[in-house]
């Protein structure tokens, strides 16, 4: 009687639920239909929200100040001048990169989330893919106004590919960076190296950190690995020494497996921190690469690898997370050096990688003109050139660029020697399980696996991630 | 504890519970079944449906998942960081809560039991704290506690430099949680042991009985039921926690990647909705057959 009764509960309770999955099924792809692009363009009463993944006093402080305090209120008064009523919502964030992804899948998954966002180019084909983001010809409508726009004439072809997919541009970039070898001088003088230190390859490095190991207390190089940093272990850590091989991770359009080039760069990194030159503690820890920063700017890591992010945003004197206030005189740079000279991608002696991020318009936002307005407005040469506040940064306009790096001689040395030399992540779906790949293959390695085994086990997980061994390289 | 269902044997059909007919009594349970339908059922069956698709959180397969049938089941079947992940959920229950918690929370209880009030309390209160804290709040605590630099433990042992998070991780864990939970199981056993008749405990100590003998002869058989009912219920808090995540986020290295947190990982951070759903629902039939075990052992009397 009992088991009777509960199974009729059971069963009516469970019909119910079926019923609202298949209602919820059946509605799922409903609302995804064209909108009219033109919708509410003639609206005196407008309401944006603009989500970025930086906070005052937190990650990126500068850029939210600048939204915040200056981009937004400008806008508001511009548009006051038209007699359009806007207000702008700043929906900031701080948190990693990747729950900052998360969040915002989530909120384009369910057609809410900000009407403009940023984000970072490498997201673009994963997000377009599934939606979430459209062309802006589409978004916005009428062709002739996105494509006709002044500003893109001052975006490098190499920057806007940071803000499109499929050769459709999907959003405006914003500025780009570059990847250099950092290095404490005060350090490097003690240890008895050159004040003007350039590696020619990566035996150079290895000697360096040897004679810094002699210093006590010190961790002579440091080069982002594990899956505890993310990206950053891709970014600033196995990308630019694969293209110091001469790989890439994706070429005629199969992604790097189990080749030579990878496991050359594996057999970088276990001589790194198989010999006491990196710590492999830091390289395990969650915070790892922010611990890695303070021990910077606390005297007690020779050799960084790391963007020009962490020169105007860590150790910069007033503002940084770690600040150095004898920055200008206490870090010196170098340009990568491919494993031997001439062994780097297209046969260079030097190498980079670069990143970025672009705003995007949410397709779904009630106000699509006026969010493209915001974004013209945000991109002219005028709103980047005070986003700026006075510091330098390498930005997405060369004529800003070329006025205000000038003054700093570590950015204008990315400007004139990386950027040419520099490297983009493809920005294919699969992209981001690679990197995740290579970023586990790094962390089997620190943590003494052999070089042919994290490369195995790489090899498999790749292939699961591209869809099968044709679209893999291997040898 | 043990006869909570007991009275609802041998009653009366339905139609005659509180005078009501078998309608009105469904109308009345109609807005909790609704509840539990919208809340539970449903999301439970919507996991199992998701598990069946390779749904993803961005990508193509975010706008059209296809049904894979039961391939995320075969993948979870020869998935080396899911069966890590399952050892170390076992690790992390067995190590933290059957045996850290409840050994820790009866011995606490026993020593307290005759106890001054005032030092009783004190005690209670304080360890109460460890459990009515945020989690998060908790775990950063442990966070400073273990850490490298700095950290409250290399202080005490004279141990500069150590990274307990990342040298023993699962250790690290199991200490937390144990200290953690403790507090539920004191609490429970400390009622639990006043239902020991004084009057038996007298008599074990009149006839020279040891204290190993008046515990297991006397005092466990009384508190059977509480024993099992504490285990079973930290058993399953644990093996779906996810303070793991909070102070290690699962690593270095996957080293302390439990399930609730293999499945965070492979959703969010992998964005791999199908697969992740799948685990999930793997992981509710691993709890439901533990639950039954226990059941199983509840019921049968000693």
């Amino acid at each position: 009687m009992r088991s009777l009764s509960r199974l009729t509960t059971a069963g009516v309770l469970g019909a119910a639920a079926l019923a609202l999955l298949t209602g919820c099924l059946g509605s799922s792809d409903s609302g995804s239909g064209d909108q009219d692009a033109n919708r509410n363009a003639e609206a005196k009463k407008v309401e944006l929200t603009f989500g970025s993944n930086s906070v005052k006093g937190g990650k990126s402080s500068a850029g939210a100040t600048f939204i915040q305090d200056v981009l937004i209120p400008k806008f508001v008064a511009e548009q006051k001048g038209k007699g359009v009523d806007v207000t702008v919502k700043f929906q900031g964030d701080g948190s990693d990169d990747e729950v900052y992804k998360q969040k915002l899948s989530l909120d384009l998954s369910n057609k809410s989330g900000p009407d403009l966002f940023q984000i970072d180019g490498i997201w673009v084909g994963e997000f377009a893919q599934a939606n979430y983001i459209k062309p802006l010809t589409d978004t916005v409508g009428d062709a002739a106004k996105v494509d006709g726009w002044d500003g893109w004439k001052q975006i490098p072809e190499s920057v806007q590919a940071l803000g499109s997919y499929n050769g459709k541009r999907y959003g405006v970039p914003g500025g780009t960076d570059g990847r250099v070898l950092y290095f404490n001088k005060k350090l490097f003088q003690q240890a008895g190296l050159p004040a003007d230190w350039q590696p020619k390859s990566w035996d150079d490095i290895i000697s360096a950190g040897q004679a810094l190991k002699k210093i006590s207390g010190v961790t002579p190089i440091q080069i982002n690995a594990g899956t505890a940093m993310g990206e950053a272990t891709t970014m600033q850590g196995v990308l630019p020494l694969l293209v110091g091989t001469g790989a890439t991770v994706n070429s005629d359009g199969k992604w790097l497996g189990n080749t030579s080039q990878l496991r050359q760069v594996l057999d970088f990194y276990h001589q790194i921190y198989s010999t006491g030159l990196g710590d492999p503690v830091l390289q395990r820890e969650a915070k790892g690469r922010d611990k890695s920063f303070a021990e910077f700017a606390a005297n007690k890591i020779g050799i960084l690898l790391e963007s020009d992010y962490f020169w105007r945003s860590v150790v910069e004197p007033k503002a940084g997370v770690a600040k150095m206030a004898d920055r200008d005189a206490a870090v010196g740079w170098a340009l990568i050096p491919a494993s031997k000279p001439g062994a780097g991608v297209k046969g260079q002696d030097f190498v980079s990688m670069s990143g970025g991020g672009a705003t995007v318009i949410n397709p779904n936002t009630k106000f699509p003109q006026q969010a493209w307005e915001f974004m013209q407005f945000m991109n002219s040469a005028e709103m980047v050139k005070e986003s700026l506040d006075g510091a330098a940064k390498i930005t997405q306009r060369s004529d800003v660029n070329s006025e205000v790096l000038k003054s700093d001689p570590m950015l204008s040395f990315v400007a004139e020697k990386v950027l040419p030399i520099t490297q983009y992540r493809p920005g294919q779906a699969e992209y981001p399980k690679v990197s995740a790949a290579l970023q586990q293959a790094t962390a089997d390695v620190v943590g003494g696996k052999s070089t042919d085994a994290a490369a195995t086990a790489y090899q498999k997980v790749v292939e699961a991630a591209a869809g099968g061994k044709d679209k893999v390289n291997s040898n | 504890m043990t006869s909570a269902t007991a009275p609802a044997r041998g009653r009366a059909p339905a139609r005659d519970v509180a005078g009501l007919g078998v309608g009105r009594a469904l109308g009345f349970v109609a807005p909790a079944m609704l509840l539990i339908g919208a809340f539970l059922v449903f999301p439970a069956l919507w996991t199992i449906y998701i598990g069946v698709t390779n749904y993803r959180l961005t990508g193509v397969e975010a706008v059209s998942p296809s049904m894979v049938g039961l391939s995320n089941y075969t993948k979870a079947l020869n998935d080396a960081l899911f069966h890590n992940a399952l050892w170390l959920t076992m690790l992390f229950v067995l190590g933290s809560a059957i045996i850290g918690q409840n050994i820790l929370g009866f011995t606490l209880a026993w020593i307290l039991r005759r106890a001054r009030p005032v030092v009783r309390r004190t005690v209670e209160a304080f360890t109460l704290l460890a459990w009515i804290l945020p989690s998060t709040v908790v775990a950063y605590l442990w966070v400073a506690f273990y850490d490298r630099d700095g950290g409250t433990l290399n202080g005490i042992l004279g141990t500069p430099g150590t990274a307990w998070l990342i040298d023993y991780p699962m250790a690290c864990l199991v200490v937390f949680n144990t200290w953690r939970g403790t507090a539920f199981s004191m609490m429970l056993y400390s009622s639990a042991l006043q239902a020991v008749p004084p009057s038996q405990l007298e008599s074990a100590r009149m006839v020279g009985a040891s204290g190993w003998q008046t515990l297991r002869d006397i005092v466990f058989p009384h508190i059977r039921g509480h024993v099992l009912t504490n285990t079973l219920l930290i058993s399953l808090w644990t093996a779906n926690d996810f303070s793991p995540f909070l102070l290690t986020k699962g690593g270095p290295n996957h080293e302390s990647e439990t399930v609730p947190v293999y499945i965070y990982n492979v959703a969010l951070q992998g964005g791999e909705l199908g697969y992740s759903s799948a685990i999930s629902f793997l992981l509710l039939i691993a709890n439901l057959l533990v639950s039954l075990v226990y059941l199983r052992l509840l019921r049968r009397r000693p």
